[in-house]
């Protein structure tokens, strides 16, 4: 029998077996899910529709909208899909009812209800602008099947791919297709995937030993892309990984993943056993001969480990620091072996790519940035959620259309992206198209695929902190430049934010900076310097106004603060006198106060506290 | 430097120096054996005291020091017992653009205590979280397992007031 | 290997180096120093000082040169004004996490950073510096750490860990607050730590540092009422001259023995009179043990790194270590015993100065269980060959023209076989010219060179017919090593008769209290080797070359001793070992 052969009757054995349930409820129990409530939902559906026939509860993914989580979808008999939003257990009590039992939709709970968007017509997702200015591959499936039954991805076409590729395709057409495709690692450095494939597949080792990793170690504050993929759809990357293997030449995988993500690794081991089970994964595949074993080994809180070095340092089981390149993991990689390393973005998207052609990936997108990509967008915009949309997007599509722009009535600053290693986008660039290209003429990068929204309230001196604080905490501290330079990096920014930086320290930042991108053993620190250059070119008058006025236009650098008593305002009501914690501020019963700015903390308390408006902050 | 040394007596059980052996024979002569050792062993025991890096050193011939200088390169890996009520507050940078840092100054001051320490009672213990991935909610504040989204300062209190009820 | 080699050009000129080069050494070829600080060859290969980094035409940052493979066609510029600045920087940036207080460092001398700071023309740093106070471990008996003199380089690591498999430290902790220690930050002298020194060695700053016993020594030679008796290693001799610029490996020795009087010690005696006693000792115990058949094979006991290490991690196997002391405690306590009953000096009086290439030596000499039975210890101080060049330097002597001078008698006089103890090798060398001899019955027809026991290489082994006795020898110097060698014993794939084991890797003349030599200068010069030459050239020198034949041995043996291993030498020259914990949990 071939693998096709072979597939096709798993395949038919899944649908015989399968319940008979033309209609579907689906509740999104992905981490941001479950935060927002969806467990409760989810036993309540269960618990009123367990007993009703032709009517299945499953558990699924994330389909990105986190903002309008828990998220309940009914499929009905005749292929309707309806989308209930911010769902409770009493709401969905009324969602079984009336609509599942009853067959009436629930108007006032749709997306297209009061608390919906406002951008979705129809009580259907796929109408929603904010959902139809997306282009899906990587998510595909996810908040369509259950990530924790393979069956479901199997039944949705799952491994016929892989059956596919180990009964009709060399190795090399699989890399060349890979090639054709135009992708590139969706990890940050945007290195072409097929490339890496085909130097990983040249390469050979004494004993004949390769291996097939994955970076699931998603480190950026800010970036979820990775986790929402292998919580909602795993067997994406564990199907993409095994033609990875067929392809280079490997039988051995492991996925790196952060300990912190407890859903995505349970998911993920249970997606590897469901795989082994039915012959999908491990010794001879699908009768193919091909033999791939995968197991997962757990991150501990490292974000340096993201770096391909330093991850298969410590999957070595050593502390998680960069080694020198080269040699390149394709050549001498984990266990001294040749290692092809992907991220979890790239693999999930393999699939679709061997599937419809890598032609058909390289007409989505850009010239030099092909196929889409997933963002997950946060921060100052109204719709925060995972998105993946085609590259050549502009930014402002993004942030408008699809993140419902900036809440609150407030006006867009900037948007940040590549995390501690990219740049800030500011307004005046709003409307350039997301490709690797673009990002790095204007100082950013695509990164992994944070992209948070900042506005008005925002200081971007601050935020530079922000990021190097981030980088001086998870330098790995091997080399010079990372482990010292950061740190003195971060104590000029401070030196600023607290008033007390010079135009000179501004001159002596850029020369750290400038020395950082050259000089340290690894991209961590190479690309830390990135926030700082990338708000220093767009908001350097924020920098000045620090200096030179000692001011914060966005009231965030607390040391540059000055708390004032308006004298005609003050009731001299005292609340802010028992409220301050730093025992800064005077005054007799009914008499205006006043605040000590010598003992002040600039906590804010008084402000807050005050019911008089009398307090005001400059 | 407070994830260096154990300030705690030891008090581990034969159960868990028996489950510990069973988890180091598991993965013993695998490829890569110390990292998913340690994880279980700090499961096992909550966290990883020189006794238990001791015994992962003698079991895999690996030195002390080295075992110690992994164990302390990962900040989820701790030379100390985290409170009964664990209370950590993201820091990514969706959350930190939302005013996070405010909420964690807020349950430091409440607490007494700095992010990566325990209270003086062992009852509480802080941890900044570098995103958990739950963005749509930030701020967020995750107090032993559960988790508060579109956190205030003003929250922090009445918060970790109901669990202190817990500890009593 | 023609075919193998590769072309480059190193600043416009054109270098043809084997492949499989680093950019470094191809740099070398081209007669270009590029300064480092954490590499050290075949040890430290980390590319994380980043002092290294030159340009390469076509790359994107800068090139670590010290692990950058050189390639076929490649240009590199190692003094562009990229490369100056961005060493710069980074000197600076390691400067400002420095606590200098160069005056009063012991590294004053020879401290890689300083020098490097000078080299570079650094004048100011414009980065805030750390207003840093000692972090000093003084727990151990031979050295101080101090973590506010480190840089992180861990050149001390990668000794610990990869030439000697003991690894009692580690990087601990990330990004700036990395630093070096041992587990749970206990001092080393609570870890099991064997004092070989070799980290402080490796260090190219203050951050370790010897214990220095100068001031007590001179001391006792200003006490009217102590007799001051000074011993020095045979490794002494051939590492002494490197502080006084002498040729790398170029004996010393007569005016070692002038500058020792002109110091003002009362005696000048020299530890390779022990060491001919050593192998009248160590040879009997072998014949017999042999012919036993009992706690076999026998291990060579002259080194202290070496019987602590034995201690700690194979407690089980302490009864194969020969029970001789070193020739250091043999000395100590013949001087203590023999030579003081000679002289009718009270032994509690006299003060036993010894002179080693070695810090574990440091160790030994507290070693409680080597009292004598007078209640003295046998050796009162042990200091480093470096201790005593800052000695001469101290007072001034012009050691250079120093006339050469010989050792006092009774206990000074000394065979070839006793000089060579100084390299790996040398006590298996001299066991085996006595052994021959002694089986063979005479000395007709014995061979007196053992050529395949010498060298630098970390392991030998070599099979001799002696007296009709085969003996399966091995010869073994770095304790990681040494592990080997009893992991393939206990695997049963190898068996031996007798092993000699030296703790530092070569042997004593590269022992951690010789004077410093960069990483650069051991690329550059063969230092142990050249050190080794010098005592085999001593050896090849002396008009006799077997133990057994030293005058002042035998007369020790026909006036005090009586025989080998005999009852009064099992109290002077023999001890016991004790069974150390790994870890002290």
């Amino acid at each position: 029998m071939t693998a096709v052969e072979t597939y096709s009757a798993i395949l038919s054995q899944i649908q015989a077996e399968a319940p008979n349930a033309p209609v579907r409820v689906t509740v999104g129990m992905a981490t941001c899910g479950l935060t927002a409530g969806a467990q409760p939902v989810y036993d309540k559906l269960k618990d009123l529709l367990a007993s009703e026939d032709g009517v299945a509860v499953d558990r699924v993914g994330c389909i990105g909208s986190c903002f309008l989580e828990p998220i309940v979808e009914v499929f009905d008999a005749q292929g309707g899909r309806t989308t209930y939003i911010k769902v409770t257990p009493e709401k969905a009590v009324r969602i079984a009812e009336e609509h599942v039992k009853g067959g009436k939709v629930v108007d006032e709970y749709t997306i297209a209800g009061p608390d919906g968007p406002g951008d979705a017509p129809t009580a259907n997702v796929e109408d929603a602008g904010f959902y139809k200015a997306q282009t899906r591959i990587v998510l595909r499936k996810c908040g369509l099947i259950d990530p924790e039954d393979v069956r479901q991805y199997v039944a949705s076409g799952g491994y016929s791919t892989l059956a596919r590729v180990l009964d009709t395709m060399e190795p090399q057409q699989v890399i060349d297709e890979v090639k054709t495709s135009g992708i590139r690692g969706r990890g940050g450095a945007g290195f072409p995937t097929g490339l890496k494939w085909q130097f990983t597949a040249n390469a050979t080792s004494d004993d004949g030993v390769k291996y097939v990793t994955c970076n699931a170690d998603e480190g950026d504050p800010g970036a979820f892309m990775d986790r929402s993929v292998l919580e909602s759809d795993p067997h994406a990357v564990v199907e993409a990984m095994a033609i990875a293997a067929y392809a280079v030449g490997s039988s051995q995988g492991y996925i790196y993943i952060r300990a912190e993500y407890p859903v995505a690794v349970r998911r993920l081991e249970i997606a590897i056993a469901q795989a082994k089970e039915i012959g999908l994964l491990g010794e001879n595949i699908l009768g193919s001969g091909f033999s791939f074993d995968l197991g997962l080994r757990l991150g501990a809180g490292a974000f340096v480990c993201g770096e391909e070095t330093a991850l298969l340092t410590s999957i070595e089981g050593n502390r998680g620091e960069p080694r020198p390149r080269p040699p390149f993991p394709a050549v001498k990689g984990l266990f001294g072996k040749p290692t092809l390393l992907n991220n979890v973005e790239t693999y999930a998207s393999i699939t679709w790519i061997i599937e419809n052609g890598g032609d058909a990936y390289a007409a989505v997108g850009t010239e030099n940035s092909k196929g889409t990509k997933v963002f997950a967008l946060g921060g100052k915009v109204k719709q925060a959620g995972l998105v993946e949309v085609s590259m050549g997007t502009t930014l402002r599509t993004i942030v408008e259309t699809v993140g419902g722009g900036v809440p609150n009535g407030k006006t867009f600053k900037a948007a940040q992206t590549g995390g501690p290693s990219g740049g800030c986008i500011p307004l005046e660039h709003i409307d350039t198209p997301i490709d690797y290209n673009s990002l790095a003429a204007i100082g950013s990068m695509m990164g992994s695929g944070g992209l948070i929204v900042m506005d008005e309230d925002n200081c971007m001196v601050d935020i530079a902190k922000f990021f190097l604080d981030f980088v001086v905490d998870e330098s790995c501290g091997k080399c010079v430049p990372c482990r010292i330079g950061t740190k003195r990096l971060l104590g000029l920014l401070e030196k600023i934010t607290s008033g007390k930086g010079t135009l000179e320290d501004i001159e002596i930042i850029e020369g750290l900076c400038a020395h950082l991108q050259v000089s340290p053993l690894c991209a961590l620190g190479q690309t830390a310097p990135n926030p700082v250059l990338s708000t220093l070119r767009y908001f350097r008058h924020e920098y000045i106004a620090h200096v030179e006025e000692g001011r914060c236009s966005a009231g965030v650098c607390k040391e540059l603060l000055q708390y004032s008593i308006d004298p005609e305002k003050c009731t001299g009501c005292t609340l802010c006198k028992r409220k301050c914690p730093a025992d800064a501020i005077a005054g007799e019963k009914k008499q205006p106060h006043v605040i000590d700015t010598a003992k002040c903390i600039k906590c804010g308390a008084c402000l807050d506290g005050c019911k008089f408006g009398a307090i005001s902050r400059g | 430097m407070p994830n260096c040394r154990t300030v705690v007596p030891f008090s581990g059980t034969p159960e868990q120096e028996q489950k510990l052996r069973e988890v180091i024979a598991r993965y013993k002569g695998t490829q890569g054996p110390l990292m998913p050792i340690l994880h279980e062993a700090q499961d096992i025991y909550g966290y990883l005291p020189e006794e238990v890096q001791a015994t992962i050193s003698e079991e895999l011939d690996i030195p002390l020091a080295e075992i110690y200088g992994v164990s302390t390169f990962y900040s989820r890996f701790s030379l100390n017992p985290k409170g009964e009520v664990k209370v950590s507050v993201c820091l990514g940078t969706a959350c930190y653009v939302k005013g996070a840092a405010d909420v964690l100054a807020e349950v430091e001051a409440q607490l007494g205590c700095k992010a990566g320490s325990v209270t003086s009672d062992g009852k509480f213990s802080i941890d900044a979280d570098r995103c958990v991935g739950a963005c749509g909610l930030a701020p967020i504040m995750i107090v032993n397992g559960d988790v508060y989204g579109h956190m205030t300062v003003d929250r922090v209190a009445g918060i970790l007031d109901s669990y202190r009820g817990e500890v009593e | 290997m023609s075919e193998n080699m590769i072309n480059l050009k190193i600043d416009g000129v054109s270098v043809e180096v084997p492949a499989g080069s680093t950019v470094l050494q191809a740099a070398l070829a081209a007669g270009v120093r590029i300064p480092t600080l954490c590499y050290m060859k075949d040890a430290n290969e980390l590319g994380s000082c980043r002092i290294c980094v030159v340009e390469i035409k076509g790359g994107r940052g800068l090139a670590a040169a010290c692990v950058y493979p050189a390639a076929d066609g490649m240009e590199v510029f190692t003094n562009t004004e990229k490369v100056r600045a961005s060493r710069r920087q980074t000197l600076e940036l390691i400067l400002s996490n420095h606590r200098m207080e160069c005056p009063t460092c012991e590294r004053n001398g020879d401290c890689e950073l300083r020098r490097l700071a000078a080299d570079m023309g650094i004048d100011s740093i414009r980065y805030e510096v750390e207003d840093l106070e000692p972090q000093l471990d003084e727990s151990a008996p031979h050295l101080v750490r101090d973590n506010s003199k480190c840089i992180l380089c861990r050149r001390c690591v990668a000794v610990c860990r990869k030439n000697q498999q003991v690894g009692v430290i580690s990087a601990a902790d990330r990004g700036f607050a990395t630093h070096i220690e041992s587990a749970f930050g206990r001092g080393l002298g609570e870890v099991s730590c064997v004092y070989c020194g070799q980290c402080v060695a490796a260090c190219p700053t203050g951050a370790l540092t010897l214990k220095r016993s100068i001031d007590a020594v001179r001391a006792a030679i200003d006490d009217p009422s102590k007799h001051v008796v000074v011993v020095p290693a045979p490794a002494v001799r051939v590492g002494l001259g490197d502080r006084f610029g002498m040729p790398v490996g170029e004996s010393v020795q007569g005016k070692m023995v002038a500058a020792l009087r002109r110091l003002g010690f009362d005696k000048v005696f020299d530890v390779d009179w022990a060491a001919d006693v050593t192998i009248m000792e160590e040879g009997t115990e072998l014949v017999g043990r042999i012919k036993a058949g009992e706690k076999m094979p026998m291990f060579t006991s002259c080194c202290p790194g070496w019987i602590k290490y034995m201690e700690h991690y194979h407690a089980d196997m302490l009864d194969n270590l020969s029970s001789c002391r070193s020739p250091q405690q043999m000395m100590g306590g013949l001087v203590k015993t023999y030579y003081a009953e000679r002289e009718g000096i009270a032994p509690e009086d006299i003060v036993v100065v010894s002179i080693m290439p070695c810090t574990a030596k440091k160790f030994e000499v507290s070693r409680e269980e080597q009292r004598l039975e007078n209640g003295c210890m046998p050796v009162d101080y042990s200091l480093t060959t470096r201790e005593l060049s800052d000695m001469i330097a101290g007072a001034g002597i012009m050691f250079g023209l120093l006339p050469d001078e010989a050792f006092d008698p009774v206990l000074g006089d000394s065979t070839g076989a006793a000089v060579i103890f100084g390299a790996s090798g040398g006590v298996m060398e001299a066991a085996l010219r006595t052994a021959a001899v002694v089986l063979a019955g005479d000395d007709a027809d014995v061979p007196l060179v053992f050529e395949d026991v010498r060298g630098m290489e970390g392991v030998k082994e070599a099979e001799y017919e002696v007296g009709g006795v085969k003996l399966r020898t091995c010869t073994v110097s770095g304790l990681a090593n040494a592990e080997k060698v009893i992991r393939a014993m206990e695997a049963g794939e190898a068996a031996y008769d007798f092993i000699e084991v030296m703790a530092c890797p070569g042997g004593c003349v590269n022992g951690a209290g010789q004077p410093m030599h960069s990483p650069f200068e051991r690329m550059m010069t063969d230092v142990k080797g050249e050190r080794a030459a010098g005592l085999y050239a001593l050896d090849d020198s002396m008009p006799r070359r077997r133990s057994h034949e030293n005058p002042e041995v035998k007369a020790l043996y026909a006036e005090y001793l009586g025989e080998p291993c005999g009852h009064k030498a099992h109290h002077i020259l023999h001890t016991e070992y004790v069974p150390r914990d790994t870890y002290n949990v």
